[in-house]
């Protein structure tokens, strides 16, 4: 008889530890299966943790989460070869209880996050792959089965939070089309700078911390470039489209080396010694490429799910897992009670999803992906923005100014720029942004 | 009149002259660009902590990679771990493995990657990611 939970969840990221601490408070038994030596060891971003969506689940977070800095600035960045134009956010609000946004090395915030899981009753087992799905006789999910020996765990439900990988889901027959251009690789580079120097060049004190997105910096593969600052070290790499990036035959590396070479950016990273490289893949097709979330006996949550918004302003995700993964132990727990764990018991989980950001914010901004990502964002337009930018501030004299008119007109001329275009692409902006 | 707002000729910019360094970092090189100095891709690796499991959890069958005429996984692995032979074959190392999974996803011939994850406690930890 393999050892039986009400819920096994399956990975200890956002998605997972959030499931398993809900579930636990729930009053379920519950296993949190981790195939790494610690939570977080595997995971990796390219980013900034809201974490908003914690306030009533873990009151004051923001005095214990192992935090790097808070962001209080975030720049979105639109560059050439030679050229930036940037629109930098500063907020004090940021930077005080109950905070926005911040910078996190996931081996600490999520490792912290598992923590709380166990504090509420769950069973952390490490060092553990789930390598399948244990099935009933009508073909329902009744547990996983690790890689330890006599490693079989039963379970009323499973809650795969596998990652971006997701053998479970796909297993389970979840990813009806599977299709790898929906993918993204992210690949950073953490440098030392010291607490101090980073506080210098980026203009911040204490805890504060920036956050600078960046388009056109990939050399026209679809995709961006991040810097963000920890404590004491800065964050910086590029996410591109995985197909394209082999298209293009570039080392993820030297797409690193672009950003770092880059004349806005150089010049912050000067002398800065390489700590840890590392890299990821990142569901970005968002809500128009989700796996089935429900299937008898198991649900999706966090990266297995695609529930990562890649919104060009807006890139989040340990939000998105961690409301996924509370929604599916709540729709568990509601089902468990019910005695009813079917797809149909379990339909509470999406549910719960559209009426908050989960799925909500994914379906209003289901076309941003395609948008952001075409030649026309990624090339076009940065180039139109950078020159439109630099020849209103150069000044012309004797000539007189020329006007903007004028100057759209011949910048939109030399980046072949059609009106039909930016016309539907506003449109589609302002209804996914509007 | 006309407008003349072609950018300035490319090229690698100029370090700026005198900046303060980080504490304790190291002098750039004289002529070396203003970004950070480029390492060696095994230093780069060396940089990251991998617990390398017994079993590879990655196997590539080279017969099928003869025949594949893009060899996508060789530039797009972010740890450099695919290397074209040769006889047109890949030789592949799974112990520095990201398990991010890039290569079968940019692989286009069926059943020349298989892939997994490696057994529990082993491959890739990630401190400050």
């Amino acid at each position: 008889m393999p050892e039986s939970f009400d819920v096994v969840v399956v990975g200890a990221g956002p998605a997972g530890s959030a499931a398993a601490l809900v579930a636990a408070r729930g009053g379920l038994s519950v296993c949190l299966l981790e195939r790494g030596p610690f939570p977080g060891s595997k995971n990796m971003y390219g980013g900034v943790v809201y974490a908003r969506i914690l306030d009533d689940l873990i009151p004051r977070w923001w005095e214990e989460a192992p935090i790097q800095r808070w962001v209080t600035k975030r720049s979105t960045m639109v560059a050439t070869a030679t050229q930036s134009v940037s629109i930098e956010v500063q907020a004090d609000a940021w930077g005080r209880a109950p905070y926005n946004g911040a910078t996190a090395y996931r081996s600490e915030f999520d490792a912290w996050l598992a923590q709380k899981a166990v504090d509420a009753g769950a069973v952390l087992v490490t060092d553990t792959t789930a390598v399948g799905l244990l099935r009933g006789p009508g073909g329902q999910v009744t547990g996983v089965r690790t890689d330890r020996p006599d490693g079989d765990l039963a379970a009323q439900v499973v809650i795969a939070c596998d990652g971006v990988n997701s053998f479970l889901a796909k297993e389970a027959g979840l990813y009806s089309a599977f299709d790898p251009g929906e993918f993204t690789l992210g690949a950073k580079e953490v440098l030392h700078l010291g607490h101090e120097e980073i506080d210098r060049r980026f203009g911040l004190v204490d805890r504060q911390g920036l956050d600078i997105e960046m388009v056109g910096v990939t050399r026209g593969i679809p995709g961006g470039g991040f810097l963000y600052t920890n404590l004491d070290t800065v964050a910086v790499g590029v996410v591109v489209n995985v197909e394209a990036l082999a298209a293009a035959k570039v080392r993820p590396e030297e797409l690193i080396a672009g950003v770092k070479a880059h004349p806005t950016i150089a010049p912050y990273l000067r002398g800065a010694d390489l700590k840890e490289y590392s890299a990821h893949v990142i569901p970005e097709g968002g809500y128009n490429v989700m796996p089935e979330l429900v299937t008898d006996g198991m649900l999706v949550a966090g990266d297995a799910g695609a529930f990562c918004l890649a919104a060009g302003i807006f890139l989040e995700g340990v939000n998105f897992a961690i409301g996924s993964g509370r929604a599916a132990a709540e729709a568990a727990a509601e089902a468990i009670g019910r005695r009813d764990t079917t797809a149909a018991g379990l339909a509470g989980y999406r549910r719960r999803m559209e009426q908050t950001f989960v799925l909500a914010d994914h379906k209003k901004m289901r076309h941003a992906p395609e948008l952001l990502l075409s030649e026309r964002m990624q090339q076009r337009y940065a180039g139109l923005m950078c020159d439109l930018a630099e020849g209103l501030f150069t000044v012309t004299n004797p000539a007189p100014k020329p006007g903007m008119l004028r100057l759209f007109r011949t910048m939109q001329r030399r980046h072949k720029v059609k009106l039909a275009d930016l016309a539907r692409d506003g449109l589609t902006a302002w209804r996914t942004f509007g | 009149m006309t407008i003349d707002l072609e950018p300035p000729s490319a090229g690698p910019p100029a370090a700026p002259a005198a900046a303060p360094l980080a504490p304790g970092a190291p002098l750039p090189e004289p002529g070396a660009p203003s970004a950070p100095t480029s390492i060696s891709f095994e230093d780069r690796m060396a940089t990251v902590e991998f617990r390398v499991a017994a079993e590879a959890h990655i196997t590539v069958d080279s017969d099928v990679c003869r025949s594949c005429t893009t060899k996508a996984c060789v530039s797009a692995c972010p740890a450099n771990l695919f290397v074209p032979t040769s006889d047109g074959g890949v030789l592949f190392n799974y112990e520095q493995c990201f398990e991010c999974g890039t290569c079968y996803l940019v692989c286009n011939h069926e059943g020349a990657i298989s892939w997994s994850y490696p057994l529990g406690g082993f491959g890739v930890v990630m401190r400050h990611a």
